[in-house]
């Protein structure tokens, strides 16, 4: 880098231009969709509005929290869509029993999978791609076997979960915020942090000095797991009904664009956990925007497709460097 | 019932090795394991298929086997494309879209003459794997982002075809399109010919020439192959062109057989595709493949289904449950199996 000051400096005007970018500009895609909206949308500045768009991206990006985790070490989930339906299954199945045993079954399904997720990763050595894709399909087969169709939910506890707030903020909002808090913690400031980052950046080298691999991988496709079962239940309380056919469809690749939007680069070893909740932010604006201004749905997924090639195209440059 | 008699052999397949002498055996013993690997699955198939046939009266049928050829040569053109793609250690998630795409342009196109409602898909599906390929060879992206993405574009695309989805395009009765999707020859259904015609061509291709060895030896070491002098991103250029082709002539086919281009086809094809890629003996870390295990793999998950649905009282979401399982099962037998001929 110093050579290049000295030698080159149009280039390198550019390249940090592409390195400010690439930290940054999913803050200033916020702000610039932001802006945008506030010009041409009408109805944009009001608390309602603000409150419905952020409800919506609360349980994309908790499964985007759990995502950022699975990546940093140099993995994928893709598991987490088909972890929701089950979520959303066990609730209904459960919720006779009261809300706290219902989640607890929840907690316990949904660890099962991370479990065999983990499993199949740290132990056997399977590609978390392959060995995720395979939950993913038997995952929300089973949600279907355990509720075939949709179910309504009349539970007042679940119901609050779902719709109440605290001074005007909604419980869905808090808890998301919560976990980020609690997700960056981990990331930041524990020996487990620390550890899932030295696997993502190689780990044979983490192997050999001697860091609990195995235990780290499959702990964090548990963790994984349990964010996207708690993304579950928010998602089925907030509907006030269980829907295992179509919750979570898709979700794996919301999650997987916020986390690198957000700046967190797919070989692992790097996770940014403010860019991924910026991340998810930014798609859900961007839907938000096109939807306010009647664009069909077929116009949303084309320019979701090409947000996520020119995410994953920026990104690249960081790892060379 | 189907769990523990597809999942028998396999497993205790992958415990045989284990039991051979170390360095006496070695030799043998490798053998064995690339002959499971390679013939694992057909012998799974044989005993299913056997099974069935004693235990349902209605599955060794005329009618039925006719059926569950044609509706396998659909996933099966979809499955030989993405071999290639898998064979050089890539992946592609794009290819169920591109299916449902494929089936809306030919059914669109089929009012403007057979030729148009043949190449347009062939054309837009292709341009897709073109993109998808330039992308992974010369960007550089992970090929499952890459694909993933276009997943989500073919299927805006389709919906912008198609009205938002509101709109189905018929195939008139009588036009050639419609007898090449429903037409029989000699018994059996026009497409699962052309899936066999297609099945040889890619053996012949993957096997016989310069193009094929290329695809092996960029699945089998990237950096290797490029000393060697092989085009290697041409080549992944080449494959995602030709996954996006097969996808897009199977969706033709499919809406050919059909009559009309259904929108909400295609939803996790592409996990069935690499089930029954991986489940042919296909290994995920590229290098090594078969075309006609791929094969076998299809007509395995189809068999799996047809005895699924022929026990009545089962729902068909046990389909996914067992495919998943199996999923599972054969990875981890791929794995241990890849692992005692790595310590070879």
């Amino acid at each position: 880098m110093a050579e290049a000051t000295t030698l080159r400096t149009a280039p390198l005007d550019r390249a940090r231009v592409l390195q400010w970018l690439q930290t940054y500009g999913v803050y200033a895609g916020v702000a610039a969709l932001l802006v945008v909206n506030v010009v041409i949308t009408p109805n944009f500045l009001t608390a309602e509005n603000f409150r419905t768009q952020a409800v919506q991206v609360a349980p994309v990006i908790i499964v985007a929290l759990g995502m950022a985790l699975v990546i940093g070490t140099e993995g994928v989930d893709l598991s987490v869509g088909a972890v929701m339906a089950l979520a959303a299954s066990v609730t209904a199945l459960y919720l006779g029993y009261g809300l706290l045993p219902a989640l607890l079954a929840v907690a316990l399904f949904a660890a099962a999978v991370g479990l065999a997720n983990g499993a199949l990763v740290a132990l056997v050595g399977v590609q978390p791609i392959v060995a995720t894709l395979a939950l993913m399909v038997g995952g929300r087969g089973i949600a279907l076997v355990l509720l075939p169709q949709l179910e309504d939910l009349r539970n007042p506890a679940l119901a609050s979960l779902g719709s109440g707030d605290v001074l005007g903020v909604p419980y869905l909002i808090l808890i998301a915020a919560v976990l980020a808090l609690l997700v960056a913690f981990t990331v930041r400031r524990t020996t487990f942090g620390r550890q899932l980052l030295a696997i993502g950046d190689s780990r044979p080298a983490a192997q050999l000095a001697g860091l609990p691999v195995r235990r780290v991988l499959i702990i964090v496709y548990v963790v994984c797991a349990l964010l996207a079962a708690v993304a579950g239940v928010l998602a089925t309380a907030r509907l006030q009904a269980s829907d295992p056919t179509s919750l979570g469809n898709l979700m794996e690749l919301s999650a997987i664009t916020a986390v690198v939007v957000g700046g967190t680069p797919l070989t692992g070893g790097r996770v940014n956990i403010a860019g991924t909740v910026a991340g998810a932010v930014l798609i859900q604006l961007l839907t938000a925007t096109l939807i306010k201004h009647d664009l069909p749905p077929s116009w949303t997924q084309i320019a979701q497709a090409v947000v996520i090639v020119a995410a994953v195209y920026a990104a690249r440059g960081r790892g060379r460097r | 019932m189907t769990v523990t008699k597809t999942e028998a052999p396999v497993t205790t397949a992958s415990n045989q090795p284990h039991g051979e002498g170390e360095p006496a055996g070695s030799a043998r013993s490798e053998r064995l394991s690339a002959l499971i690997q390679q013939h694992g699955a057909l012998a799974v198939l044989v005993i299913v298929s056997l099974v069935a046939s004693f235990s349902f009266d209605s599955f060794a049928t005329g009618d039925n086997v006719s059926n569950m050829a044609t509706s396998s040569a659909f996933l099966a053109i979809v499955a030989l494309g993405m071999t290639f793609v898998i064979i050089t250690g890539g992946i592609d998630l794009s290819v169920g879209s591109l299916f449902a795409l494929g089936g809306v342009l030919a059914a669109w196109g089929s009012r403007y003459g057979t030729l148009v409602a043949l190449l347009l898909p062939l054309a837009v599906c292709g341009l897709i794997g073109v993109v998808n390929g330039l992308l992974v060879a010369r960007s550089r992206l992970a090929p499952f982002i890459v694909t993933l993405a276009a997943m989500l574009g073919a299927r805006g695309l389709l919906l912008a075809v198609t009205d938002e989805g509101a709109e189905t395009f018929l195939i008139g009765k009588g036009s050639l399109l419609a007898e090449l999707g429903q037409g029989t020859t000699l018994g059996l259904g026009n497409p699962v010919w052309i899936t066999l015609a297609l099945f040889v061509a890619g053996a012949v291709v993957l096997r016989r020439t310069r193009f094929g060895q290329h695809v092996y030896a960029v699945g089998g070491n990237e950096d290797a192959a490029a000393l060697m002098g092989a085009p290697v991103a041409r080549t992944k250029i080449l494959v995602y062109t030709l996954s996006g082709l097969l996808a897009g002539l199977a969706g033709a086919l499919n809406a050919a057989w059909l009559a009309s281009g259904v929108t909400i086809l295609g939803n996790g094809m592409e996990l069935e595709a690499i089930s029954a890629v991986v489940i042919g003996g296909t290994l995920l870390t590229g290098g090594l493949g078969y075309v006609s295990g791929s094969l076998v793999g299809v007509l395995l998950l189809k068999v799996i289904q047809n005895v699924i649905n022929q026990i009545g009282s089962l729902d068909s979401s046990y389909q996914q449950v067992v495919s998943g399982a199996f999923l599972a099962v054969v990875v981890i037998a791929q794995t241990w199996l890849g692992r005692r001929r790595q310590l070879m």
